[in-house]
């Protein structure tokens, strides 16, 4: 038996609907390939060691820490960034509820509330509560923030 | 940025990934197996591990199942603690899997990943330990299947290019009454100060223990003791601390002496909670 020879890595996956190929090593970070190779610097290196949320995407509609996972991992899949959301309701809440103050972890908390949309459309306060503390905002914008997460999922009449 | 270079490989069946694990090992690029990267990427981010291959398990198609095989609960290793809990077979490695790290990162970490880490608390194995669950392990041989209490002591044992496949639960164990309390420095995501997990059968309690010493554990004299019902609750929890298999954890935590003080009260909320149902 031969082993697949090892080399640079080419990675075919979908960024924000556009199809994707990019060559990488295998030890590439998914958060620096976004930022360094395709140019999206929405996605921001807080921590680079799980804790903040501040590199969170979408991979295939759910949350990830895009500090956590390679690049070669995302062969085949979806990746939505904050660059690939245009006027989502999330974005237009944190807007109307000022819910940032330098506004570093925002990319990260919409990418999240993204998910939560995706997986629970009406999630109840404890599944916000639950997701949201996988970010954390420097600045303490908490109660704004949660303003603006607890409008996106209240029904509108 | 990783400071230094590996291959990736992604097998797609379990002989392949045994075999490639082998081969790459003959070749001296001392392989890992890799399932939600989690700790590896930190690691090797840090400088702290080297490998010269990484294999990646998820798309071994044994380790991502999650079904009932006769009386049998199968779980593969690369199932995600997310998608676990969302699923909920098994309502105390569900509640034990919630309070590991936070969502987000539940959508990246294995259970096999976290059972089999480096990272002292491995949560995940306690309710295991608890159910008597079987692991089905793979390597050059073949498979083979052993007790959790063979293969898990302080930490995974495996042999050498072994790699964790599925975790086998009895279903009569899967719905006993049970309590997981973890405790934490601060807030509600984070290492645990102290977690308890505990399953009652036959009218006996069983528990067992993270963040405590510097591994998790189930310990037979410990559990001994905290069904002497001849004795009042205080008692029996002073004597099942002088049973813990190893020193008090001390880090950045809580001391030891604060670890002592929480997981007296923590063993006792369990106990009582249990010895009511
Ligand atoms: C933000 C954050 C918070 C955390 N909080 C907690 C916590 O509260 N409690 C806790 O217990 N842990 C916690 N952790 C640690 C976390 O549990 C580990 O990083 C995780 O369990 C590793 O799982 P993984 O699937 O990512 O494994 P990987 O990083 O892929 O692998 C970890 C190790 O296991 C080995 N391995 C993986 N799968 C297998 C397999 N199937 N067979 C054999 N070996 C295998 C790998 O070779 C490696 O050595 C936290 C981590 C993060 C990022
Ligand atoms: S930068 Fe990824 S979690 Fe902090
Ligand atoms: S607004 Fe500054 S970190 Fe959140």
């Amino acid at each position: 038996m031969t082993l697949p020879p090892p080399a640079m890595y080419p990675v075919a996956c979908e960024v924000n609907g556009e199809k994707r190929l990019v060559r990488v090593r295998a030890a590439d970070i998914l958060l620096s390939t976004l930022r360094d190779q395709l140019g999206l610097t929405g996605s921001k290196p807080g921590c680079e060691n799980g804790d903040c949320g501040a590199c969170t995407i979408l991979v295939d509609g759910l949350p990830v820490k895009s500090c956590l996972m390679l690049t070669v991992e995302a062969e085949g899949k979806q990746l939505t960034t904050i660059e690939g959301l245009k006027n989502s309701p999330v974005q237009h809440a944190f807007v109307r509820y000022q819910a940032f103050q330098c506004g570093y972890c925002t990319p990260g908390f919409i990418m999240n509330c993204e998910g939560l949309r995706n997986a629970h459309p009406h999630a109840d306060e404890e599944t916000i509560r639950v997701w949201l503390e996988s970010n954390i905002c420097r600045c303490t914008s908490y109660e704004e923030i949660q303003h603006a997460v607890r409008d996106v999922f209240t029904p509108k009449t | 940025m990783i400071p230094f270079d590996f291959d990736y490989y992604k097998p797609s069946s379990v002989p392949l990934a045994a075999e490639w694990f082998h081969l790459l090992q003959q070749q001296g690029k001392h392989p890992i197996y890799y399932a939600g990267g989690t700790e590896i990427v930190t690691w090797a981010r840090t400088n702290d591990i080297h490998p010269g291959a990484v294999i990646d398990l998820k798309s071994v198609p044994e380790c991502n199942v999650m079904e009932m095989q006769g009386d049998k609960l199968v779980i593969g290793s690369c199932v995600t603690l997310s998608a676990l809990t969302a699923a909920n077979p098994f309502p105390l490695l569900s509640e034990t899997a919630r309070g590991i790290a936070d969502q987000t990162a539940r959508n990246q970490i294995t259970l096999g990943g976290n059972i089999c880490g480096n990272i002292i608390y491995r949560e995940a194995v306690l309710p295991l330990l608890l159910a008597n669950s079987r692991i089905r392990i793979a390597g050059i041989e073949g498979i083979r299947e052993a007790s959790i209490h063979q293969v898990f002591s302080q930490k995974i044992r495996l042999e050498a290019g072994e790699f964790l496949v599925q975790i086998v639960t009895d279903r009569s164990d899967l719905s006993l009454p049970f309590v997981h309390i973890k405790k934490r420095q601060i807030g509600s995501v984070g290492y645990p100060l102290v977690t308890v997990a505990a399953l009652k059968k036959d009218e006996r309690i069983h528990t067992a223990y993270s963040g405590v010493c510097s591994f998790p554990f189930q310990s037979a004299a410990i559990d001994q003791v905290l069904n002497d019902t001849s004795l009042p609750l205080s008692a029996r929890i002073d004597q099942a601390v002088g049973q813990l298999p190893a020193p008090l954890l001390s880090n950045v935590e809580g001391s030891a002496a604060f670890r002592e003080f929480v997981l007296k009260q923590t063993m006792a909320e369990a106990v009582h909670t249990l010895e009511r149902r």
